[in-house]
C-alpha cells in the first residue's frame, strides 16, 4: 500500500469511528463543573467570612482561606474522597485552589513507593509542574501589560 | 504445517489444567464464581501493586501447574509477559520457580501469544510441557500509562478499565481434554488512531485482519464456531470489529462475544469495559475453559489483541500499532 492510500485508508476509518464513538455529554459535564465549582467557592467564602468573623484582614485574610482550602484538598485526595468528586465533577473540582492541591497530592501518594526523595519529593510536581510554569508565564505576561497600560 | 499465517499442530497439544486470579471488583462479576482465588484487598498483601501484580500471576502459575497433578520439574518452560515495562511482573513472578521463562511482550494479546508459542514448542516435541500465563493490574497500569490513582479527573466515555488479575494455562499431551487445534499469527495494523483512550477502536481492525486470516487459511466460517472470543476490545471496539468482518463478507455477531464486555457491567455511554492483558487471561483461564471442559463450547477460537504503544510513543503522537494472534480450542 502506498503512502497515499494509505492515508485515505486511515482518514475512512476514523471518520466513521467518529460516527461510532459514544458523544461526550459536555451540557451534563458542565452543570456539574458548574455546581461543585460554585459550591467549592461557596465554602471558601464561608471560610472567608468565619475568619474575618475572628478578626483576620487583608493578605492574612486571603492567605488563611487558600491554606485551609488547600489543606482541605489533601485531606480529601488522602482519603480516597477527591479522585470521586473529580470523576464526577470534571474541571468543577480541578480549577478551584483543591484541584491544585490533589494534582500535587496524588502523585506524592502514589510514588511515595519509589522512596522519600526520587520517588515522592521528585515526582510531586509531574502533574502540577506544568501547572506552575504556565501560571508564572501568564502572572508575569499579565503584569507586564498592567505595567505599561 | 503452515498455510498462510496459520499453523497447523498436528499433535494437537492438550490444556492439561488451567487457573485464574481476579480483585475484588471483578468478583462481582462473572468472574467471582470461576476464578480459583479471588481478592479481598487489591494490594493482595503486599507493599505496591507492582508487587501485588507479581505475586498474582505466581499464584496463578503455581494453581495451573498444582491442579495439573504435575510436579513443578515436570514443567519444562514458562512463557509469561505482562503490561509493565520490562515485563517485570513476569519476570520476578518467574524467580519463584526453577525451570526457564521466556518473557514476551503482546500486550493485551500476550495470552494469545503465549499458547500459540507454548503449543508450537509441546506440538514439535522440543518440550513436553509449557506454562503459559499473563496478567495485569488496574493500579499499576494507571500509574504508567495514565495519572495517579488519586488524581480528580474525568474518564472519557470510550475508556476501558483495567482488569486487575492473573490466568496460567499448563499446555501438555493428553488424549482427552481441550486441543490447541492450530493458531493465527497476527501482524500488526495500524489504522492511525491516536486517542489513547480509544483502545477499542485501534484495536479491532487488528482483530478483523487475523480473524479473517484465519478463516481463509483454514477455510472455515463463523458458522463453525460456537464461540469467537476477543479479548479487551470493549463495546464500541466490539461493535466496529463486527462491521470490519461483515464487510469482508464475514457475519460473526451471533458468536462473538469479547472478555472485556463480559468481565464487568457495561454502560456503554460511560464506559466500554475491561482491559490489559489480565482480562483475556482471566475470562479465558476461568470462565471459558470451565465451560468448555464441562462440553458448552466445543469449538472456540480465541483471538486477544493488543495495543503496542508506549507513553512515550503517544507523547510524540504517533498513532496506534496493533495485534491480534488467534489460537483455535477445541474438545
Amino acid at each position: 500500500m502506498t503512502g497515499r492510500t494509505r492515508e485515505n485508508l486511515n482518514t475512512n476509518y476514523l471518520n466513521y469511528v467518529k460516527t461510532q464513538d459514544p458523544p461526550t455529554k459536555h451540557l451534563k459535564n458542565c452543570a456539574a463543573a458548574f455546581g461543585v465549582g460554585g459550591l467549592i467557592c461557596c465554602i471558601g467564602q464561608f471560610i472567608r467570612y468565619m475568619l474575618q468573623y475572628a478578626g483576620l484582614t487583608g493578605d492574612e485574610l486571603a492567605g488563611s482561606t487558600s491554606v485551609i482550602l488547600i489543606f482541605l484538598g489533601c485531606l480529601l485526595t488522602g482519603l480516597g474522597v477527591y479522585d470521586r468528586i473529580g470523576r464526577y465533577a470534571g474541571a468543577g473540582s480541578i480549577v478551584p485552589i483543591t484541584g491544585f492541591a490533589n494534582s500535587v497530592t496524588s502523585p506524592a501518594i502514589e510514588f511515595k513507593t519509589e522512596g522519600w526523595i526520587y520517588g515522592m519529593a521528585a515526582k510531586m510536581f509531574t502533574v502540577a509542574g506544568a501547572i506552575i510554569v504556565f501560571g508564572v508565564f501568564s502572572g508575569v505576561l499579565v503584569g507586564l501589560i498592567y505595567l505599561f497600560v | 504445517m503452515k498455510k498462510g499465517n496459520t499453523i497447523f499442530f498436528k499433535n494437537r497439544p492438550c490444556i492439561l489444567s488451567h487457573a485464574a486470579v481476579c480483585g475484588s471488583k471483578e468478583k462481582e462479576g462473572v468472574l467471582g464464581k470461576y476464578a480459583d482465588v479471588t481478592l479481598q484487598d487489591d494490594m493482595y498483601g503486599e507493599s505496591t501493586y507492582e508487587k501485588a501484580e507479581c505475586k498474582m500471576l505466581s499464584a496463578a502459575i503455581s494453581l495451573a501447574i498444582k491442579k495439573s497433578g504435575l510436579g513443578e520439574d515436570k514443567i519444562d518452560v514458562l512463557l509469561s509477559g505482562d503490561l509493565l515495562n520490562q515485563i517485570i511482573s513476569a519476570s520476578f513472578a518467574a524467580r519463584d520457580f526453577k525451570f526457564p521463562f521466556l518473557g514476551l511482550y503482546s500486550a493485551c494479546s500476550t495470552m494469545s501469544e503465549s499458547i500459540l508459542l507454548g503449543a508450537a514448542l509441546v506440538n514439535a516435541g522440543y518440550v513436553n510441557t509449557a506454562v503459559c500465563a499473563t496478567g495485569s493490574h488496574f493500579a499499576s497500569a494507571e500509574r504508567q500509562y495514565r495519572y495517579p490513582l488519586e488524581l480528580g479527573c474525568t474518564r472519557p466515555p470510550q475508556a476501558q478499565w483495567t482488569v486487575t488479575g492473573a490466568g496460567g494455562l499448563v499446555l501438555g499431551r493428553a488424549q482427552k481434554g481441550i486441543k490447541v487445534v492450530n493458531g493465527t499469527m497476527g501482524a500488526v495494523c495500524d489504522f492511525g488512531v491516536t486517542d489513547v483512550n480509544n483502545m477499542g477502536a485501534a484495536m479491532a481492525p487488528a482483530a478483523a485482519q487475523t480473524i479473517i486470516s484465519h478463516f481463509n487459511d483454514t477455510e472455515t466460517s463463523p458458522e463453525d464456531y460456537d464461540l469467537i472470543l476477543t479479548g479487551d476490545l470493549g463495546a464500541l471496539g466490539s461493535r466496529i470489529l463486527k462491521d470490519l468482518t461483515w464487510e469482508k463478507g464475514y457475519d460473526i455477531s451471533s458468536r462473538h462475544v469479547d472478555c472485556g464486555e463480559i468481565v464487568y457491567k457495561v454502560i456503554e455511554s460511560e464506559f466500554q469495559g475491561g482491559s490489559g492483558a489480565g482480562c483475556s487471561a482471566t475470562v479465558l483461564n476461568s470462565y471459558i475453559l470451565t465451560k468448555m471442559n464441562a462440553g458448552l463450547y466445543k469449538r472456540v477460537l480465541f483471538a486477544a489483541t493488543g495495543a503496542l504503544l508506549s507513553t512515550v510513543s503517544s507523547g510524540q503522537g504517533e498513532s496506534i500499532p496493533c495485534i491480534s494472534h488467534a489460537v483455535q480450542l477445541e474438545v
